[in-house]
């Protein structure tokens, strides 16, 4: 989000304590004199990570500390991991597959690559999944072994370490 | 006064350990010998040479009117070598040669998978109730030394998992299908060629071996109680080149990895997405293991996984673990 403050001592902490008061994670802080922004005024660009449910109160405080929200870009899931997917994809509802990822509203399928060599053959796919958190991911994943387990497809996962 | 040695078994790797023994000062004899067919004693020390030349020309080591069994109970000797080959279902019948020595209160060393995974801990109390010294470093990663940096050299340390390549036959068809484009098909073949996979290489690339490798790190490192039952297995004998390709576009690769977290119980063998750049992607026929400890941090392993001096290297230091640790032998 794009903030805008006052350019006097003490400002910019103002700004970012109520974030991380609230458990968000401050990922960045970008910090430029905007000469356009005019007199005594400071605009702080934050990259943050904070549960989407706790986003209007924070705007909220912010404003009460008189620190103007200018903009906000949200992206929502910011976990990213991609799988691969060996077996007969297409003919196994390719739809319903993205979809038991895409119904639990914490994970979806964001990107799909497919190779099929021959009609017959089976196909392989790599699927770029994004969702809200870590844990998230751990749940999509599990959902998709089942899926991997009744459509007898070989699901391959990334390592992490 | 020199370790006397009774070695079962006559492969690759029996043959590796009495080459070694005869060629360099170890303070050993080998005072008796079988192979599947056949035995051969003498207390004061085979003639090693000759020994190494009557299997080669007959195929048999000595004489057909004594087996393993007979040597076990009968022969002279400090340190049963027990390497013959694995039967993973019913460890026999290797795990009664064990059993028979361990009862005589005979130290004994093994690189024999089926044993160690199927009844360790029977075999390990019975071994810490004689006196005697139960080893097996062999079974798993060939010379990679894990089983006793984990056991004892990282004792201190709480191991809190362990992710590695454990078998060569399935990592070096890996490599080729990533670096030269090659089909499965084309890179079993290849490996079968070159003598890395066996004839019915079911159990290499259906992921078996390395699944059994991680019950014995469970069950000896983590004093588990794990069976091959209890390890979610996924080869690589269902793997297109169409899934390399794939994981080459975001700068990876594929490799079958075993993973052990004892304290979420996960326990598992199955191809993975891996950054080519990170260490456990190693090339060919290589075995590597990385460990992550409290004390230690994280440890990266790497080594070759099997061949004949590999595999003698690790027997021969259990065995010389036991000659300083009880110098001068029974």
């Amino acid at each position: 989000m794009k903030l805008e403050l006052r350019d006097s001592p003490g400002q910019l902490v103002a700004a970012l304590m109520p974030i991380s008061d609230m458990g968000g994670n401050i990922k960045t802080v970008i910090h430029e004199h905007d000469h356009t922004a005019g007199r005594g005024v400071l605009s702080v660009e934050v990259v943050i990570e904070i549960p989407p449910e706790l986003l209007e109160s924070l705007i909220n405080r912010l404003r009460e500390r008189g620190i103007n929200v200018l903009r906000i870009g949200e992206e929502r899931m910011s976990y990213r991991q991609s799988v691969i997917l060996i077996g007969h994809l297409v003919h196994t509802n390719l739809g319903d597959t993205v979809d038991r990822i895409d119904q639990t509203g914490f994970a979806e399928v964001t990107h799909m690559s497919l190779s099929m060599p021959a009609i017959h053959d089976r196909t392989s796919a790599q699927f770029v999944i994004k969702s809200l958190t870590r844990e998230h991911m751990q749940q999509a994943l599990h959902i998709l072994r089942e899926v991997a387990r009744q459509k007898d497809f070989l699901l391959i996962e990334p390592l992490e370490f | 006064m020199s370790l006397r040695l009774a070695i079962l078994g006559m492969g690759s790797v029996g043959r590796g350990i009495i080459q070694t023994i005869s060629q360099k000062e170890l303070g050993l004899i080998i005072t008796a010998v079988a192979d599947s067919r056949s035995g051969c004693i003498d207390p004061d020390g085979l003639d090693i040479p000759d020994l190494l030349e009557r299997k080669e020309k007959t195929g048999i080591c000595g004489d057909t009117n004594i087996n393993a069994e007979n040597v076990v109970l009968n022969a002279p000797y400090d340190i049963l070598v027990e390497v013959t080959p694995t039967d993973a279902r019913s460890g026999e019948p290797a795990t009664s040669y064990i059993l028979n020595a361990l009862k005589l209160g005979r130290h004994v060393v093994t690189s024999n998978k089926g044993p160690v995974s199927l009844h360790y801990h029977a075999l390990s109390s019975l071994a810490g109730n004689n006196g005697v010294q139960f080893r097996f470093e062999a079974t798993v990663a060939g010379a990679i030394p894990i089983i006793q940096t984990l056991m004892h050299n990282l004792g201190g340390n709480e191991i809190i998992s362990l992710y590695g390549v454990l078998n060569g036959t399935c990592n070096y068809i890996l490599t080729r299908m990533a670096e030269e484009g090659l089909t499965y098909r084309q890179a079993l073949d290849e490996a079968r060629t070159l003598g890395y996979a066996e004839t019915d290489p079911t159990y290499d690339v259906k992921g078996i071996d390395a699944a059994i490798k991680l019950v014995i790190l469970a069950n000896t490192v983590w004093k588990k109680n794990i069976s091959l039952d209890d390890v979610d297995v996924t080869g690589i004998d269902l793997l297109t080149e169409e899934a390399l390709r794939l994981a080459e576009q975001q700068d990876a690769t594929i490799r079958l990895i075993g993973e052990i977290i004892p304290e979420q119980n996960i326990y598992r063998l199955c191809p993975r997405i891996i950054p080519r750049d990170h260490p456990l992607v190693v090339q060919g026929s290589l075995n590597a293991i990385i460990v992550r400890t409290d004390l230690a941090g994280d440890l990266l392993f790497v080594g070759k996984g099997a061949g004949s001096l590999e595999t003698a290297s690790a027997v021969i230091g259990d065995i010389l673990f036991i000659r300083d640790k009880y110098a001068g032998g029974n």
